[in-house]
């Protein structure tokens, strides 16, 4: 009995901040989410207007079907850069100091603010920027491109240069854990370098595969301010929806939208989570 | 030594051309930023000059920026102390089954993953109908710890995982008592990845932009504050800012490793050779 008490009072300060900061808001996004809204309040109520309109609405199955393809061409982009990369670090890299000096090089970005990341994008992107100015003295190009910045292209640009971290480093982490001696086993036995690869690596990197995509996909689905930095607010993606509506303070119409955008996210994280076990691949 | 295959070198120049791709827009804007006073956005560089980091300092140019910078260090203090000490006893925690652990496990991981958004949205939406003021310091400083805590778990995961248990044991056979086990074996023997607990709450925080934007108030935090810049300042100040904040991010990842490096030389001086067949 006293041991559980201990137990239990370790781990309140976590449930504590969870319940408050967590649950509590869910719960409320959920309720407010039937509430009525005027100009410029909002009022208690039981009505499925919010979620009529937004599922009514074919704005909404385009800013939905914006959000997947954002996800999706990122989260093939991300783990494509990162497997390399961790695979790069992980079996070529031959001195320990190396490996980790090389590692910490691909995570400092991380602990640095995204909002100054995706700036530094512009004098490369813009109508006169680097790039464009690069390729028109190349000869490549004859006027200035237009979509490279505030388009498609700059969103997922932004979104590969924020996130491939999130695939390298839960990669890198199970690739380090496969024993070396099954990559000899395989050579002995006559496989060659890309058979290794497809029968050995990817599988056993499959835990680090599923949980990098989960990290990127949830940020991409979430996301709302890349997209609006990135695209001058020309494009929309779900978490734009529900930004907007917050701006014009139509918070039930946000909280029925949100409500949709976490079934959503939490459906896909569901899926993925039965194919690896997180806390044993820590 | 064996020779090295050629797909090494294909693969170092891509991990070199992914570094470049890393570092090299914020070291661009890092350049811009000494614009001459007549320089633009891109380049060409219209003069070097240092006018733009002195903008900084002028009040109306740019808005509050040193009092959002002092409320983000004092925020990142706050969420860098409770992490590390809501991670550690929660990690402590996990290392039994109890009842509610699995529960606490799933929640840990949907605060990770939810929508930053949701959270913004839903404590902002808590705090107006309970007739709260949100701050920084109240309703930013929770919605931060969502995002910050359960990193710190993660990698208390880790840590317990492979922490050996025969230390422990050792202790608590030689008459320590449970708390006097953990002050005295536990945390001198974890001590290390507590500073990557902190460097996490600390840097995670100081950036954290999502869901601070509408739990903290009329006071902005620093992300806030170059956000709301990026919609009205178009001259390089914008960038000499980046720069600055920059430079103080990587003197306190700096910092923090250099922390964990000098730990590791002491221990490798002041321990033990004892099991080693010296």
């Amino acid at each position: 009995m006293h041991r559980t008490l201990i137990t239990w009072l370790q781990a309140a300060p976590l449930a504590v901040i969870l319940l408050g900061f967590l649950v509590a808001p869910i719960i409320m996004i959920v309720i407010v989410s039937f509430w009525g809204a005027t100009e410029f309040s909002i009022y208690p109520d039981f009505q499925l207007e919010n979620y009529k309109f937004l599922f009514s609405s074919p704005v909404t199955y385009k800013v939905f079907f914006v959000t997947f393809k954002y996800a999706f061409i990122t989260w093939a982009l991300t783990l494509t850069i990162g497997f390399t990369v961790a695979y790069f670090l992980a079996f070529h890299i031959r001195s320990q100091t190396t490996q980790i000096a090389l590692f910490l090089l691909c995570t400092i970005p991380f602990w640095t603010s995204n909002i100054i990341r995706m700036i530094s994008w512009i004098p490369f992107l813009g109508r006169n920027g680097i790039a464009n100015q690069t390729l028109i003295s190349w000869g490549v190009i004859d006027a200035p491109l237009d979509w490279l910045l505030y388009s498609d292209f700059s969103v997922i640009l932004a979104f590969v240069h924020l996130y491939t971290l999130f695939m390298v480093v839960p990669i890198f982490n199970t690739m380090m854990r496969i024993d070396k001696s099954l990559l000899e086993a395989a050579r002995d036995a006559g496989a060659s370098g890309f058979q290794t690869l497809c029968h050995l690596i990817i599988p056993l990197t499959k835990p680090g595969i599923m949980i990098g995509s989960i990290f990127v996909l949830t940020l991409v689905m979430g996301d709302f301010i890349t997209v609006r930095f990135m695209s001058g607010s020309q494009k929309a993606n779900v978490g734009r929806l529900i930004s907007n509506d917050i701006a014009l303070l139509q918070y039930p119409s946000a909280a029925a939208t949100a409500v949709v955008l976490l079934c959503t996210v939490l459906i896909m994280i569901a899926i993925m989570l039965r194919f690896v076990n997180i806390r044993k691949e820590l | 030594m064996e020779k090295r295959p050629r797909s090494f070198y294909v693969l170092a120049s891509f991990f070199g051309l992914f570094i470049l791709f890393l570092y090299g827009p914020t070291l661009t804007i890092a350049i811009l930023s000494f614009q001459g006073p007549k320089g633009g956005l891109t380049f060409p560089m219209n003069g070097v000059s240092l006018h733009w980091f002195r903008d900084l300092f002028e009040q109306q140019a740019v808005g509050d920026i040193w009092g959002a910078f002092r409320r983000s260090l004092l925020l990142g203090f706050m969420v860098m102390i409770t992490t590390v000490v809501g991670s550690v006893m929660a990690g402590l925690a996990f290392r039994k089954r109890f009842a509610g652990s699995s529960v606490l496990f799933y929640l840990a991981i949907t605060s990770l993953v939810i929508p930053s958004i949701l959270i913004s949205l839903g404590v902002g939406l808590i705090f107006n109908q309970l007739g709260f003021r949100v701050h920084w310091a109240t309703s930013g400083f929770g919605s931060q710890l969502t995002w910050t805590l359960p990193f710190g778990l993660l990698i208390m995961f880790a840590v317990f995982n492979r922490f050996d248990k025969s230390y422990e044991e050792a202790a608590r056979d030689q008459g320590a008592s449970s708390w006097q086990t953990i002050r005295f074996v536990v945390v001198p023997i974890i001590a290390p990845s507590l500073i990557g607990v902190a460097l996490f709450g600390f840097t995670l925080s100081y950036d954290e932009f999502a869901r601070t934007l509408l739990t903290a108030g009329s006071y902005n935090t620093l992300p806030l504050e170059i956000f709301g810049m990026t919609t009205n300042v178009t001259t390089p100040v914008i960038y000499a800012l980046g720069t600055l904040t920059t430079l103080f991010s990587l003197g306190v990842i700096g910092f923090f490793l250099l922390t964990f490096w000098l730990i590791g030389k002491r221990r490798a001086r002041f321990g033990s050779d004892a099991g080693k067949g010296l």
